[in-house]
C-alpha cells in the first residue's frame, strides 16, 4: 500500500431526498493508517474529484469515531458497517461508499434513522422506574444473567441489521432486529421485568416479531456480534406463551 | 385481538404448514410409496384412501382450507421480500430465498397436480396407477413431477426448521444447527420416498 500515492474511492451521492443519486470518484492522497472517514475529512478539505473539477463535499454522519455509536454506518464495499472503523488499508480497491438505502437518503451517505428510534419507543425500550413515592431499590440481578444480557446492551441502534434484513424493506413494515433485540434485554432485567406483559403484546402488532423470515443476516452482519437471532427465537417462545396468556389467561401481566 | 392480526395469521401460517399439510403430505407421500410393490397394490392403498368415511371432510378441513390459507399468506410473504443473498452469502439467507422459491414453484406443482388427479376424479376420472402411468410416460410431465416433489419436500423440511424456531422450540444457536442437520435428513428421505415412487410408474 505505502507505494500507492493515492486512494481510489467510487461514492454514491444525492443532493436531496428526492433526486436522483449518482457516482462520483476521487482520489485521495494515501496516509498510513487512514480509515473512511479520514478520507472523507480530506475530500471535504479539498474537494476536487477524479477529473480534477471541484465539487462540493460528501455529507455523511459520525460521532463517536471508535464504534459505538453508530452514526457512520454506512455501505462499505457492498457490507453495511461503520466508516469510523473500515481502515482503508484492509479494504479492497477502488473503495465504493453507498447510503444505507433501506433508510431515506437524507443526502449522499447521510440517512435518516429516526424509525429506528420510534421502534424503540414502541416497544417500550426502558424501564420505569418514577412513581408518586420512593419506591426503594429494586429487586436484584444475578450475575450470570447480568452478564449475558450486558451483550444485548451493547446495541448502537447503527441500522446495520435492518440493512441486511431481506424483510425490512419499503414493502413491508417490519421494526427489524434491533429494537426486538431490546425488548429481551429490557425484559430481562427484573424491574423491567414487570413490564414484560405490555413490551411483548407491542411486538406482537403489526410489523412486529413474526415478521422476522429467519434469513439470520442481522447476526452475521452486527458490527457488535449481538446475538440477534438468539433473542428473536427467545422472544418467539416468550410471545407464544404471551398469547396463549392473552387468549385463555386471566391475569393481566 | 385486532392489533394483533398479523401475528396471529404468522402463527396460523407456520402451524398450519406442519398441521396438517405438512402430516397430509407424508401420508399421501407413504400411499404414493406402494406403487413401487405394483399396481394393484397401489391401486388398493388408493382406493382404502378413497373410501374413509367422511371423504369430503376430510378434504376439506385436513388438505383444502388449510393449504388455501398456507398458499395465499405464503403469496403475500413471499413477495414481501427484498432477497439479497448475493450481497448476503450465507446459509441461512440462501434457505430464506429458496424457501420462497421453492413455495411458488410447489404451488404451481399443486395446483396443476389437483387439476389433473382429484378435480379430474370429480369429473369422472378414475385415479389409479394407470392415471399416474399416463401422466409420467410424456418426459416433460415426469420432469415436472420430479421437481414439484423435491421442491415440496425441501419446503416442508425447512419449513418444519422455522417452524421450529417461529415458536420458540430451537432458542440456542446449537440447537438450531442441529435441527438444521435433522431437517436435512427429513428433506432427503422424503425425496427418496417420493421420487422412487414416481419412477414405479415409469
Amino acid at each position: 500500500m505505502a507505494e500507492n500515492s493515492t486512494v481510489h474511492f467510487i461514492i454514491s451521492r444525492q443532493d436531496s431526498p428526492d433526486s436522483e443519486p449518482y457516482q462520483e470518484e476521487f482520489h485521495v492522497p494515501y496516509r498510513p493508517n487512514m480509515n473512511v472517514i479520514s478520507a472523507l475529512m480530506e475530500i471535504r478539505r479539498n474537494p476536487v474529484n477524479a477529473e480534477g473539477k471541484e465539487t462540493s463535499p460528501i455529507t455523511w454522519d459520525m460521532n463517536c469515531l471508535e464504534e459505538v455509536c453508530g452514526a457512520c454506518s454506512m455501505i462499505i464495499n457492498g457490507k453495511p458497517r461503520q466508516s469510523c472503523s473500515a481502515i482503508v488499508d484492509q479494504l479492497e480497491q477502488p473503495i465504493r461508499l453507498e447510503p444505507m438505502r433501506t433508510f431515506p437518503v437524507v443526502r449522499d451517505l447521510q440517512v435518516d434513522r429516526s424509525r429506528m428510534f420510534d421502534s424503540l419507543k414502541k416497544v417500550k425500550a426502558w424501564i420505569p422506574i418514577d412513581g408518586t413515592y420512593d419506591l426503594g431499590p429494586g429487586p436484584r440481578m444475578p450475575e450470570v444473567k447480568r452478564q449475558w444480557a450486558y451483550e444485548l446492551s451493547k446495541c448502537m441502534t447503527c441500522g446495520v441489521c435492518l440493512e441486511a434484513c431481506p424483510n425490512v424493506n419499503s414493502k413491508s413494515n417490519f421494526i427489524g432486529p434491533a429494537p426486538l433485540s431490546q425488548v429481551r434485554l429490557f425484559n430481562a432485567h427484573p424491574t423491567g421485568e414487570m413490564n414484560k406483559a405490555e413490551r411483548l403484546n407491542a411486538i406482537m402488532e403489526d410489523g412486529g416479531l413474526t415478521n422476522c423470515g429467519n434469513s439470520q443476516n442481522c447476526v452475521q452482519s452486527c458490527p457488535k456480534g449481538i446475538p440477534l437471532t438468539t433473542s428473536i427465537a427467545a422472544l418467539n417462545r416468550d410471545t407464544t406463551l404471551q398469547s396463549f396468556k392473552n387468549f385463555f389467561g386471566s391475569d393481566q401481566v | 385481538m385486532a392489533g394483533n392480526r398479523e401475528f396471529f395469521y404468522r402463527r396460523l401460517h407456520s402451524l398450519l404448514g406442519v398441521i396438517p399439510v405438512g402430516l397430509f403430505l407424508i401420508q399421501h407421500l407413504v400411499v404414493n410409496h406402494f406403487a413401487t410393490k405394483g399396481a394393484d397394490s397401489f391401486n388398493k392403498a388408493a382406493h382404502f384412501m378413497e373410501s374413509l368415511p367422511f371423504r369430503y371432510v376430510l378434504e376439506i378441513f385436513v388438505i383444502f382450507l388449510p393449504l388455501l390459507f398456507h398458499a395465499i399468506y405464503g403469496i403475500y410473504i413471499a413477495f414481501t421480500a427484498k432477497n439479497n443473498a448475493s450481497r448476503y452469502n450465507f446459509f441461512r439467507n440462501w434457505m430464506f430465498v429458496l424457501q420462497r422459491f421453492t413455495g411458488i414453484v410447489t404451488l404451481i406443482f399443486v395446483v396443476w397436480h389437483v387439476w389433473e388427479t382429484r378435480m379430474a376424479a370429480a369429473f369422472g376420472a378414475e385415479v389409479n396407477f394407470n392415471m399416474m402411468e399416463n401422466i409420467l410416460s410424456n418426459p416433460f410431465m415426469l420432469w415436472f413431477y420430479i421437481i414439484g416433489v423435491v421442491s415440496t419436500t425441501f419446503h416442508f423440511a425447512n419449513g418444519l426448521w422455522s417452524f421450529a424456531v417461529s415458536w420458540g422450540i430451537t432458542v440456542t444457536p446449537r440447537s438450531q444447527l442441529i435441527s438444521t442437520y435433522v431437517t436435512i435428513g427429513i428433506f432427503i428421505a422424503l425425496s427418496i420416498v417420493g421420487i422412487r415412487a414416481i419412477f414405479a410408474f415409469v
